[in-house]
């Protein structure tokens, strides 16, 4: 008879190891210390720093590299002037309209449509109303981009997403797509 | 002569008591199917205008700004022909500026409480356009949703009906074994009446007994074990580490369903640093506030069957990205008081393996559900592959590179073709197997 508890003993033992995978935790690791890594990884909590955080906002005062000024204000008068005055810092060897075709899909196609109509999915589906068509709008390509960087009425800015290069060859495509219209 | 049983006996009561109690779980669950109410009626046409152009211009023209309940970007609109004059709405809406700098007193107040922003003027739009946008902006707000709150009971009801049919079913059995009992005795006791001798087990060796003296059966039963167990010790130990299936409870409820499969939202739209980075990016909360800055309540779709939570739980949910970035609904602006969500990180490879995703979404475009699977179906986020060494050698030595188009390395393609005598080259041949290449 004890052989039976013995067997009994070691099926429950297995079924135990193998079926109780708790999917709220991670597993158990071999030798964490070569899983965890010793400096700050993105996202990661510090003790290093006063908030604990390893994500910090970056010093006052500094630009990324190869970031040029924005001189145009975040205001009405603003959104006029880039309008009138803003070109396009590209030359047409720079212009790649097969970037700005997948940037533009990736971030602007889901409300404004993929030909600029104002016909994307978040439109259609009644998320978003009112999103103009881009031949009914006066635009031109700096107010596009003065419109990217800042955001206007219920669009926020998309600044932080796309690079100010990336920023004008969308400028560029959505320049293209309303002649197309 | 045979032997009745007594008409009073305790089975029968029971059985009564069972019927008695399905036919009452019965009649409750048949209630749930009651109607739900009507929905109100649309207002007759109020006025001049015709609501159903006016709600067409209002949703291309208007809507972007403003809504008919609640504040937007612009004051909300229901009511407002009741606010104003209808003269001074048509100066208001051509040209709003204009009116502004006249000295008018209720534009300048209008303006004023509207943080300054100016309306885009529409000059295009004649008397009779405006009159429509009013006739539609003065219906009377939708009697508040009837099915919303009837289908959270219904929800209740049938978790309570469902606890009830449960109850039931533990009652039948609990019958039904008390039942046979009883049969056996009444057998029995039949049967010692009648004078039938009941044939009882013969007391041969057990077969377990038989079993232990034959030692070959002993011996292969034995090896037997060890391998299963050697089996299953192996495939436990060769699962630790692995988090494959991790779901955590993260602090705020997104939905993957939602967002990326039925709005179709670009899995890069808020991931936007998987094109250019090492990382794929947790996205900030300013770029949940581009669409939920104007999207405040959760409205579902016209087939909502895909929405797993109720309405209340989402809006629930918004609620808390409007306290963690610090926006308050009422008066569309940020108060400054944020607080951090704190995320918690679901992939993660170990410290000793380089893992880059602008190699793998950019350079070699390998769509995003590859390795984490069809997130656009998943309400919750979880890991989706193994993230083992085998499961990334195994899709390097699968893929093919795309080498067209590609003229600057043309010559040192067609010769690593030729070394390992392949039409098309994998990540592999390229050197993806190497160890230095993820491990330094």
């Amino acid at each position: 008879m004890k052989a039976i508890y013995k067997i009994a003993f070691l099926v429950c033992v297995s079924a135990v190891a193998t079926s109780c995978f708790d999917k709220s935790r991670p597993n158990y690791q071999y030798f964490p210390n070569m899983y965890e890594a010793v400096p700050y990884e993105t996202y990661s909590e510090s003790s290093a720093f006063r908030n604990g955080k390893e994500g910090q906002l970056p010093a006052e005062g500094s630009i990324p590299r190869g970031f040029s000024p924005y001189e145009y204000e975040n205001t009405e008068e603003g959104y006029e002037l880039a309008k009138a005055n803003l070109k396009s810092p590209l030359d047409s060897t720079e212009v790649d309209m097969g970037k700005g075709a997948e940037l533009y899909t990736i971030y602007c196609a889901i409300c404004h449509g993929d030909k600029g109509d104002g016909k994307g999915n978040l439109a259609k589906r009644e998320k978003f109303l009112g999103i103009p068509n881009y031949k009914e709008r006066d635009i031109t390509e700096g107010s596009v981009f003065h419109v990217e960087t800042y955001g206007k009425n219920n669009m926020g800015s998309h600044a932080n997403q796309l690079t100010q290069k990336e920023r004008w060859q969308v400028a560029h495509y959505v320049m293209k797509l309303r002649s197309e219209l | 002569m045979k032997k009745v049983g007594n008409h009073t006996s305790f089975s029968r009561i029971l059985i009564f008591c069972l019927a008695l109690s399905l036919s009452f779980s019965l009649a409750s669950y048949a209630q749930d199917t009651a109607a739900a109410g009507t929905e109100a009626e649309t207002a007759a046409s109020a006025g001049a205008g015709d609501p159903v152009k006016g709600k067409e211009l209002f949703n291309s023209l208007c809507a972007s700004c403003h809504k008919l309940d609640g504040k937007s970007t612009g004051p909300a609109l229901r009511g407002v022909a009741d606010k104003h004059d209808r003269e001074w709405l048509y100066k208001w809406v051509h040209n709003s500026s204009e009116l502004i700098k006249s000295g008018d007193p209720v534009a300048v107040k209008l303006f004023a409480d509207n943080n300054n922003v100016t309306m885009t003027a529409f000059p295009q739009l004649s008397n009779q356009d405006i009159d429509n946008i009013m006739a539609y902006t003065s219906a009377p707000a939708p009697a508040p949703d009837v099915n919303t709150p009837g289908g959270k009971v219904v929800v209740q009801e049938s978790g309570a009906s469902n606890n009830l049919i449960l109850g039931a079913l533990v009652l039948v059995l609990i019958v039904l074994v008390v039942m046979l009992v009883l049969v056996n005795r009444t057998l029995r006791r039949v049967a010692a009446a009648n004078g039938v001798e009941v044939a009882k087990q013969d007391s041969t060796i057990s077969l377990w007994q038989a079993y232990a003296r034959n030692q070959f059966l002993v011996l292969v039963t034995t090896i037997l074990l060890i391998l299963t167990g050697g089996y299953f010790l192996y495939g436990y130990l060769m699962q630790v580490g692995v988090d494959q299936g991790y779901e955590p409870i993260q602090p705020i409820h997104f939905s993957h369903k939602i967002h990326a499969g039925e709005n179709g939202i670009d899995c890069k739209y808020c991931h936007s640093s998987a094109r250019v980075s090492k990382t794929s990016g947790i996205p900030s909360l300013n770029v949940c506030m581009n669409c939920h800055k104007n999207i405040s309540e959760f409205t579902g779709s016209k087939d909502s069957t895909y929405v797993e939570y109720s309405k209340e739980f989402y809006n629930g949910e918004i609620q808390k990205l409007y306290d963690a970035v610090g926006w308050d609904k009422s008066t569309q602006q940020y108060t400054g008081k944020t607080k951090p969500v704190k995320w918690v990180r679901i992939h993660n490879l170990p410290d000793f393996v380089y893992f880059n995703h602008s190699q793998h979404v950019s350079v070699a475009g390998v769509e995003c559900q590859k390795c984490h699977g069809p997130v656009e179906t998943f309400e919750v986020m979880k890991q989706h592959a193994p993230l083992t060494m085998g499961w990334c050698i195994n899709c390097h030595r699968e893929t093919n590179v795309k080498v067209e188009g590609n003229d600057y390395y043309k010559k040192i393609h067609d010769e690593l073709a030729k070394k390992y005598g392949v039409q098309k080259l994998t990540a592999a041949n390229m050197g993806g197997t190497e160890c230095g290449k993820c491990h330094y």
